[in-house]
């Protein structure tokens, strides 16, 4: 790092910072839908990528028939596609769960081999709907350019909104788990799911919910990765590792954890990308977050409830 | 060989028959009647085979998921392509580049020298040596820093497929060391023996079959034995082993590590006949496909996750040529539905026979009685394996 300058360090810094931020803000939103239903049922949801891309496309549908058939609506369509995102992917959710992932609630390896099948069906089907080539929606305008902070640091302004986007969606999740009454069914069943149903917790529904709440989510995260990338059928699964690593590396359950883990692995990634050529600054990334989960399992903050 | 070893082997006689007639058609059928390049075919699904046995004993057996098989697999493979390709690459053969005498992907990627790391593949000896011993060094390490922490289940198998994301990104990342994304190609030779002549095939054909049968009774010697009904105890109560003053974490990390050297012997016979190694052999998607070979044959099988191996691969080239557009969607479901209805696989479907033809002769009799109620079905419940 000898060649560059103090001031050149600091202005990458905040460069390669700012940029780790729309990486982080996706990973966040990623990381939260997994570790609602992870954290609630002992679940990992493979197919949760795909559930990104599928938020992702239903921008880029929207995106489209706004163009067509109103394009006065072209400035504000983004956040109302966002809504369109949360909640086909939260009605696909619960298909699922209701088809799928409540058969095997005992058993939690099948459950991740099972919708890793379904992962690749959806994908496959993105494939025959969608095309294999990468697609993107129309912007907004107010969504392009940036902010010239100084000479040398220009911030992304679709970064800043997907940063807001998902500490407003963060902020959200928390006060819906600790202060509404399905947070309490909810942490409740956590804690203990017998006990749970014996004082009249619909548990079976309170999963379902949880289920669909975080395949919406990831439809969040589908839309926010809309305006940092553009969307292929296999857009979802180049996130997932580093979305389950964001939930195992804060802790299962831990949303936390979550956001620390997640600002964490996207801030390395992204600083890294710059001074080491190719891959390996996620290689470098990744093998850190392995190493360190071997050493200390629990994550960086562990649930304080006993298990089983 | 007495009869009571070949019984402490085989539960019933079907399972020998069944053992019998899958050597008969391995060994003698397919070679008649198949042309060398199908065998070539045969051969690389059987060299996956290696894998699912070792999955049948960490994951079936033992409880424990691993999704980075392909990792250990690739480590084999690389170490006997790393072999190949130094014999391929002699300073006569290699004479047209920049510094002759090294492999030439180096030589494209501006090295001069060989690598110290590759220096020992020179030896034949070294290589088998590494084949066997690297997967399983590396294995237990992981393992035993895992399983002695109590990591377990769902983590332990997001952790390896973490790591089978990082070996294939790293191998990638380092075209200069291992050929990068286009892998190590162009192996001619072991020792001067062409591989790749029509003989050489079918002799390496039946090499990896006969490895893969011995391999195959090993395994099924271990599960007959202590040990593997300690496995199962692992799996279903693994406090309760730990109780008992058995080093749960140990068994495991050891069990991981077997199941990691017989990747890694699969991988050697996969280079072996295919003829080529890349990082598209070793990444994530691959080592859950090795899963799903496990779990179609069966989990619980040994015979059953060699069966699975064949009968996948040979469904996704007969399949996939005709619809390639349909093979991932057949693909999914099976896994869906194998996951669902038949957790034991094929083997499953075979031990249950003996209760099928039962409830087939019942609800015969019954109908010729004509007592059939409307409810009965020939369906059997599934038992639950974890």
């Amino acid at each position: 790092m000898s060649e560059y300058s103090t001031e050149e360090l600091q202005n990458i810094f905040i460069m390669q910072g700012f940029s780790g931020i729309s990486l982080f803000s996706v990973l966040l939103l990623m990381g939260l839908g997994l570790a609602l239903i992870f954290g609630q049922m002992g679940v990992i949801n493979m197919a949760h990528g795909e559930f990104m891309a599928m938020g992702a496309y239903t921008v880029y549908l929207c995106s489209n028939l706004t163009e067509q058939y109103a394009p006065a609506f072209g400035p504000y369509y983004f956040i109302a596609s966002i809504f369109f995102a949360f909640i086909i992917c939260a009605l696909m959710g619960a298909l699922v769960e209701w088809l799928l992932v409540r058969h095997l609630y005992h058993r939690p390896l099948d459950t991740l081999l099972a919708t890793w099948g379904l992962s690749l069906i959806m994908q496959q089907g993105y494939r025959q709907i969608f095309g294999a080539r990468e697609v993107s929606p129309t912007l907004p305008e107010w969504l392009m350019g940036s902010y010239s902070a100084s000479d040398n640091v220009d911030i992304p302004i679709n970064g800043i909104f997907v940063l807001c986007l998902s500490l407003v969606v963060t902020i959200s999740l928390i006060l819906f788990i600790f202060r509404s009454k399905f947070g309490l069914q909810l942490r409740a069943t956590v804690q203990n799911r017998k006990m749970s149903g014996a004082v009249g917790i619909n548990t079976a529904k309170v999963d379902r919910l949880a289920f669909a709440l975080g395949c919406g989510i990831a439809g969040i995260a589908g839309a926010a990765f809309t305006t940092i990338g553009s969307t292929g059928p296999d857009s979802g699964s180049r996130y997932i590792v580093d979305a389950f690593l964001v939930v195992v590396a804060g802790g299962s359950a831990s949303l936390l954890g979550c956001v620390a883990s997640a600002f964490g692995i996207a801030q390395a990634q992204s600083i890294l990308e710059f001074f080491l050529e190719g891959t390996k600054g996620k290689v470098a990334t990744l093998l850190v977050i392995v190493v360190a989960l071997m050493i200390r399992p629990q994550g960086l903050f562990p649930s304080k409830v006993r298990g089983n | 060989m007495n009869s009571s070893f070949v019984s402490s082997l085989f539960k019933t006689r079907g399972e020998l028959i069944a053992f019998a007639a899958f050597a008969f058609i391995l060994l003698f059928l397919l070679p008649l009647v198949l042309p060398v390049f199908r065998l070539n075919l045969v051969g690389k699904y059987l060299s996956f085979g290696f894998v699912a046995i070792g999955l049948v004993l960490l994951w079936g057996r033992c409880g424990v998921l691993s999704l980075g098989q392909g990792v250990f697999f690739g480590l084999g493979g690389y170490c006997m392509a790393a072999f190949l390709k130094l014999e391929a690459s002699d300073p006569v053969t290699t004479a047209i580049q920049t510094t002759p005498g090294i492999p030439d992907f180096m030589d494209w990627n501006q090295i001069t020298e060989l690598p110290a790391i590759w220096k020992p593949f020179d030896s034949l000896t070294f290589t088998i040596f590494a084949i066997f011993v690297l997967p399983a060094f590396v294995a237990f390490i992981i393992g035993w820093a895992l399983f002695q922490r109590r990591v377990g289940g769902v983590y332990f198998a997001i952790i390896t497929q973490a790591i089978a994301l990082i070996f294939s990104l790293g191998i990638d990342g380092n075209q200069g060391l291992t050929g990068g994304r286009n892998g190590i190609t162009d192996l001619r030779t072991m020792l001067g023996w062409d591989i790749r002549s029509e003989s050489a095939q079918q002799i390496l054909y039946f090499v990896c079959v006969v490895l893969l049968f011995t391999v195959a009774l090993g395994a099924k010697y271990i599960i007959n034995t202590r040990l593997g009904r300690v496995l199962i105890a692992i799996r279903d109560r693994e406090e309760r082993v730990r109780f008992s003053g058995y080093n749960v974490a140990m068994i495991r990390a050891f069990v991981f590590a077997f199941a990691a050297m017989l990747s890694g012997l699969g991988g050697a016979m996969f280079v072996l006949q295919v003829g080529f190694m890349s990082p598209s052999i070793v990444g994530i998607v691959p080592s859950i496909e090795l899963v799903i070979f496990t779990a179609v044959g069966g989990r619980l099988s040994v015979m059953g996750a060699i069966l699975g191996c064949m009968v996948v691969n040979w469904g996704k080239s007969a399949f996939s040529e005709a619809y390639p557009d349909l093979w991932l969607y057949l693909m999914g479901g099976t896994f869906i539905a194998v996951v669902m209805f038949f957790p034991n696989g094929l083997a499953g479907l075979f031990e249950k026979f003996p209760y099928f033809k039962e409830k087939a002769t019942w609800l015969l009799t019954k109908i010729r009685a004509g007592k059939v109620a409307a409810k009965q079905t020939t369906n059997s419940p599934i038992t639950d394996e974890n």
